[in-house]
């Protein structure tokens, strides 16, 4: 029982970690603004928000091309919806227009029909003063992700868990040539079976994700090419164990699949996305923003770090307790 | 390991393969009715990027089926009788080398026949030296991954399906660096933009024949 304390722990850790993942509100932001497409004269506009709480008296612009206009009146319906009457000037540049709540920024919320040469000043401000802000922590909240960027705390850490047993897997596996123990060959496809499990799990939340957000589950995209080749790797491993009946020979071709597999996928998830600009939908690369683009990331990391951890131990766990069980059964059989 | 015993087993490997010229004709023949089906099936023109799909798959496949021989035609008796004559690191060596000249003339080969049934439209605004280039170090890296997974293959005493289930998944990296230069060959970039796959699966194949260096040591002995 002296190893008890990582075990509670990893406890703590997930529980923290997955209540706030859970739990903790996103920041408010506009979601919606309608219509598309502005041209000059009189035009009414209706915004939506999330977990905003809209009241009236709340400021309003619009940015064109850093030309500032203002809407004439503002309506409150509710804590998440206004509309706006506005007389868009003659004079906007051939430019996306983005609007402005209350301190929430809508990026290019318009297309711009009039393709004027600037308007003169319009006297409108845009002093802020933030008063429908959801204060305290919270998640970012940004486009296409919305409320799935909880996901983050669990489809990344699989992935993080998975490496660490892999990890685990081949470094017994370099034992394994070394000593020739069928101790650490159990050990080794102990970290294989709980790392395929958390390759399940990271595919099962990542499949969901990208149904979410990108519209399918499953995309032609490295890191999803990256997780298949991974699956099929591990699998194969776990067949050519099942086809060898010597004990110690199975040992030893298993730990030279594996350290030969395990190089290679390293290369392959690591290395060859990096060789050259391969397209990726995920964050952080192919153009995309990562998560810690913005000044958002440190609300995202303060529950993320302890997710992984929590994960990891979590993993460690599963993996020292299916060792014990494969220990069990050859015993059983022996 | 020493050069000269790796001289001395390249022509061994040469001397039983021209004992066994029916290995070759099989390996042609394998080549030929996959071109000849994938003729059969897609009747007419192919894309560019068909083409070359269905180039490299053909070539995949004949590769598992060529690379798997090499340490199944000989017996456990004589594979023991070698070892006590050389290192076994020679033994990898000679065999990865002898086997990527033999990849190397077996793409081409099927290069050929696969023109001469399919059309060579697709080779139109090509960068003919490229695309060699790509043939070529594609042949060469089939061999250096293929090689050691089939003396595992071979160890656990199962045949192609298992060096196919292995195979596969390691073949990939590899697989779609070439297939993204030839594919990009054959629209006739520059080489600055695709010097990076060469470089990247040259890399690939100093690694891997790196590893095979590395572990066949502990694979022979039983």
């Amino acid at each position: 029982m002296k190893h008890w304390w990582w075990k509670s722990l990893a406890i703590v850790l997930l529980l923290v970690a997955s209540i706030a993942a859970l739990w903790v509100p996103l920041s408010p932001a506009l979601v919606h603004v309608s219509p598309s497409r502005i041209a000059p004269g009189e035009t009414t506009v209706n915004i939506t928000g999330y977990n905003t709480a809209f009241r009236s008296g709340i400021h309003a612009h619009f940015v064109n091309d850093g030309q500032v206009f203002c809407p004439q009146r503002i309506d409150v319906l509710d804590d998440t919806h206004i509309s706006m009457v506005v007389e868009v000037p003659a004079g906007l540049r051939e430019h996306m227009t983005d609007v402005v709540v209350d301190g929430l920024n809508y990026p290019a919320a318009f297309f711009t029909e009039g393709l004027g040469e600037g308007t003169e000043e319009t006297g409108c401000s845009t002093e802020t003063v933030t008063t429908s802000h959801q204060t305290g922590f919270t998640f970012p909240n940004r486009s296409i992700l919305y409320e799935s960027i909880r996901n983050l705390h669990f489809h990344v850490p699989m992935w993080f868990t998975m490496i660490a047993l892999m990890g685990i897997s081949v470094w017994k596996s370099i034992q394994v040539l070394g000593n020739s123990s069928l101790h650490d060959d159990r050990k080794a496809v102990s970290a294989v079976h709980v790392g395929l499990l958390f390759c399940a799990l990271g595919l099962t939340t990542g499949s969901i994700w990208a149904r979410a957000t990108w519209g399918a589950f499953w995309t032609n995209d490295v890191k999803l090419n990256g997780a298949a080749v991974t699956a099929l790797i591990y699998l194969a491993y776990l067949v050519l164990r099942g086809s060898v009946p010597d004990a110690y020979k199975r040992a030893r071709l298993a730990a030279i699949y594996n350290i030969f597999a395990f190089v290679l996928l390293v290369m392959f998830l690591f290395v060859v996305p990096r060789l050259n600009a391969i397209d990726s939908l995920h964050p952080g690369s192919g153009g995309n923003s990562g998560f810690s683009d913005l000044d958002l990331d440190d609300r995202l990391r303060v529950v993320f770090y302890p997710a992984v951890a929590g994960w990891i131990l979590l993993g460690a766990w599963l993996y020292e307790l299916r060792h014990r069980t494969l220990r069990i059964i050859e015993l059983q059989n022996a | 390991m020493r050069t000269v015993e790796i001289a001395h087993l390249l022509k061994l490997e040469a001397a039983l393969d021209l004992r066994q010229r029916a290995a070759w004709g099989g390996m042609l023949l394998y080549v030929v009715s996959a071109v000849y089906v994938a003729f059969l099936a897609v009747k007419g023109g192919l894309g560019t990027a068909t083409w070359n799909a269905l180039f490299w798959i053909i070539l995949l496949f004949a590769a598992f089926n060529a690379l798997s021989r090499s340490f199944q035609r000989e017996d456990a008796g004589r594979q023991l009788y070698l070892y006590t004559l050389v290192d076994p690191r020679s033994v990898i060596l000679a065999r990865t080398l002898y086997n990527a000249a033999t990849m190397v003339m077996l793409s081409l080969l099927s290069l050929l026949c696969y023109i001469l049934f399919l059309g060579s439209d697709a080779l139109r605004e090509a960068d003919l030296l490229q695309f060699l280039l790509a043939v070529v170090l594609g042949g060469i890296g089939f061999a250096a991954v293929l090689t050691l997974i089939s003396a595992i293959a071979a160890r656990a005493g199962s045949g192609l399906g298992l060096m196919a289930i292995l195979g596969f998944p390691l073949v990939l990296p590899m697989l779609l660096a070439i297939m993204r230069a030839s594919k990009l060959s054959l629209d006739g970039v520059a080489w600055s933009v695709n010097s990076t796959y060469f470089l990247g699966s040259a890399l690939l194949d100093v690694i891997t024949v790196t590893l095979a260096w590395l572990l066949y040591p502990y694979l022979w002995r039983d």
